[in-house]
């Protein structure tokens, strides 16, 4: 918006070929309001997406949520303990995605840590993630354009069903794997979330990296995904997505029964 | 015997009163002829007639009657309902949301107007239509003797006329003919198989060979080794599948799934040594029990699994089978790096991919 006015502006300027004096300052004022509140905006709805360099305050308090909250299990030093796995080169991405999902800290053991809602702030978060990365470098929080929904998604649901949906289901509705573990729904998940899922392969989902998937494939594969949770599926009821199972079950208890009941009707004497 | 009490039944009935009747065992038959149990079990006719609700009040009668031309009207509300809704709900091109209305109303209304017709005709026949009970006596099927001799008499003269019995020679080489006739459509049928081909030389082979280089699934770019990072899982293709006629047969033959693991998890057998590179393993995957894509790879644990039945394998133990039905490891493809640094296959696999069949040797897993 603010470009689009500056643009204008200068092109009245050029046409008439003279400039007020403080033309210049105008613009440059009206120039930093706009951004300054396109980024507040931006920063309370949707904080955390911008990946901001993290300071020396970030990261030192990063280091104390860390001691108090994770170095049970990762270690003092990330490096891991019997309880836990090494966190060093894991990057903030893998911070982000499991703490920012409620995932981590882990409430208790299992076959797999599973979605709850986040403990910690987005800046207690942020810090973390800051102070993870501090240590050893690894995959960063993904670039804003990647996760804004506006790539090509037939292209993204072509990789999905290549890469993806043999354990999340072609809908995304998610599915089992072995052993009480289970591949999680991908309906409602934030693009952030997904994209930092693809680059660090949480748990036991494999990871796909760039050279894999390069980072427009993962914003194909997210826009994919978001039309199909805008859209509403062309051929009625989803009954959960989860395909021939479900509606089999549907159409058994719901079809047949129909069917028994006007039998038992038709056959019923009328009193 | 049977027909004098068919229609000693249909005299009862004919009667507004139904009283039981007694057998016509026994009692009739001339003594001598048959031994005729005396306990078996004696018809006991029809049950009485029952009035129904509309037939003694005449107030629950009308409304009856009522409900049924309503539910008629009913469905013509029905008809010109789907009507409008065509053209009220019509589908938009590239809004899937409409699609599923005017599905959801046609539908809804069509079935409307069917629904109730029916509901109303069989209302109709239950609650007002005359319910007294006939019986419609079955007449014997065996013909009479003089039908039956005209019958026989009929085939004589045909046989007579047309010589089929005497002219033996005509008549073997018309059962010879029509004997014949069906051996077409045993090449016709056995043409649907692959041309010129073996199927089973066909299933023993995919376009895996030496120095093919693994590729992306779509898009065909060869995948470098460093590209593949611990933990990574590619879907991999035969470089040149994409310019391959039989493009999908060669897909289902030769797919295949590329790991990382840490080296020292693999443990492979003396003679697979060479076949993985710094971690890097590929195996087929199409499961060894009927076929379908084994990609299911959990990073932490190294196991596979099949959805469609379950099948486990176990990627540090050569994928062998730790659950389920299926029967062999999965077939393992020999890996190495090119002088640019890509991935490309040392041959092809060393025994064919998939399912069980009938040529398959028995001997790849010894050999």
């Amino acid at each position: 918006m603010s470009s689009a006015a500056q643009k204008k502006s200068r092109r009245r300027s050029t046409r008439t070929g003279r400039r007020h004096p403080l033309a210049t300052v105008a613009l440059i004022a009206i120039g930093l309001l706009f951004t300054g509140g396109a980024y507040a905006l931006f920063n309370s709805t949707s904080s955390g997406t911008e990946a901001v360099a993290a300071s020396q305050d970030q990261v030192d308090r990063g280091s104390k949520l860390f001691s108090a909250n994770c170095a049970t299990c990762h270690g003092m030093n990330l490096q891991g303990t019997s309880a836990g796995p090494s966190l060093l080169g894991v990057g903030a991405a893998a911070v982000d995605f499991q703490v920012g999902t409620g995932r981590m800290p882990l409430q208790n053991t299992g076959p797999q840590a599973p979605e709850k809602p986040a403990q910690f702030t987005t800046e207690d978060t942020a810090a973390l993630a800051a102070y993870v990365a501090s240590i050893a470098p690894g995959p960063g929080l993904p670039e804003a354009e990647y996760l804004d929904g506006g790539g090509d998604a037939t292209h993204g649901a072509e990789l999905f069903r290549i890469n993806c949906a043999m354990c999340h289901n072609v809908a995304g509705a998610g599915g089992a794997l072995t052993e009480g573990k289970y591949a999680p729904s991908l309906t409602g998940v934030s693009a952030k979330h997904i994209y930092e899922a693809m680059v660090t392969g949480p748990q036991n989902m494999p990871v796909f990296n760039d050279a894999n998937l390069t980072p427009e494939d993962k914003r194909d594969i997210i826009t994919s995904l978001k039309y199909l949770e805008d859209n509403p599926s062309p051929g009625g009821i989803e009954l959960g997505n989860l395909g021939p199972v479900a509606e089999g079950l549907f159409l058994w208890i719901f079809g047949l029964g129909t069917i028994v009941a006007l039998t038992v009707w038709l056959t019923a004497r009328s009193n | 015997m049977a027909d004098e009490r068919g229609r000693e039944m249909a005299a009862d009935i004919s009667g507004t009163e139904l009283v039981p009747t007694a057998t016509s065992h026994g009692d009739g038959a001339p003594v001598g002829t048959a031994v005729v149990s005396r306990d078996i079990i004696e018809n006991p006719g029809l049950p009485s007639h029952r009035q129904r609700v509309t037939d003694v009040d005449p107030k629950s009668e009308r409304r009856a009657s009522r409900i049924v031309t309503a539910l008629f009207y009913l469905s013509v509300v029905g008809s010109i309902g789907a009507i409008v809704s065509y053209f009220a709900v019509p589908i938009v091109p590239d809004d899937p949301a409409s699609v599923r209305l005017n599905t959801l109303f046609l539908g809804s209304f069509i079935a409307l107007s069917l629904l109730t017709i029916g509901i109303g005709a069989v209302h109709w026949g239950k609650a007002l239509m005359m319910d007294h009970e006939g019986v419609d006596v079955r007449h014997p099927i065996r013909g009479t003797a003089a039908t039956r001799a005209r019958a026989i008499e009929i085939f004589d003269q045909a046989n007579k006329e047309s010589g089929f019995g005497r002219r033996s020679l005509i008549r073997g080489s018309l059962i010879g003919a029509l004997a014949i006739f069906p051996l077409p459509a045993i090449f016709f049928f056995r043409d649907l198989a692959p041309i010129g081909n073996n199927p089973a030389e066909l299933l023993s082979h995919t376009m895996w060979k030496e120095g093919t280089r693994l590729t992306r699934d779509p898009t065909g770019i060869p995948i470098k080794a460093s590209d593949v990072t611990i933990g990574s899982v590619f879907h991999v293709i035969p470089e040149g599948l994409e310019d391959a006629e039989d493009l999908l047969e060669q897909k289902a033959k030769a797919a295949v799934l590329l790991m990382r693991l840490k080296p020292e998890d693999l443990n492979p057998s003396p003679e697979k040594v060479g076949w993985a590179y710094d971690g890097i393993v590929a195996y087929s995957k199409i499961c060894t029990h009927v076929g379908c894509p084994v990609a299911l790879y959990e990073q932490q644990t190294h196991h596979l699994l099949c959805p469609c039945h379950q099948s486990q394998f176990d990627i540090t133990q050569e994928a062998k089978v730790i659950f389920g039905p299926a029967n062999r490891p999965l077939p393992q493809l020999p890996i190495a790096v090119d002088s640019e640094g890509y991935l490309v296959a040392q041959s092809d696999f060393h025994e064919p991919v998939g399912p069980s069949f009938w040529e398959r040797r028995s001997d790849y897993d010894n050999a």
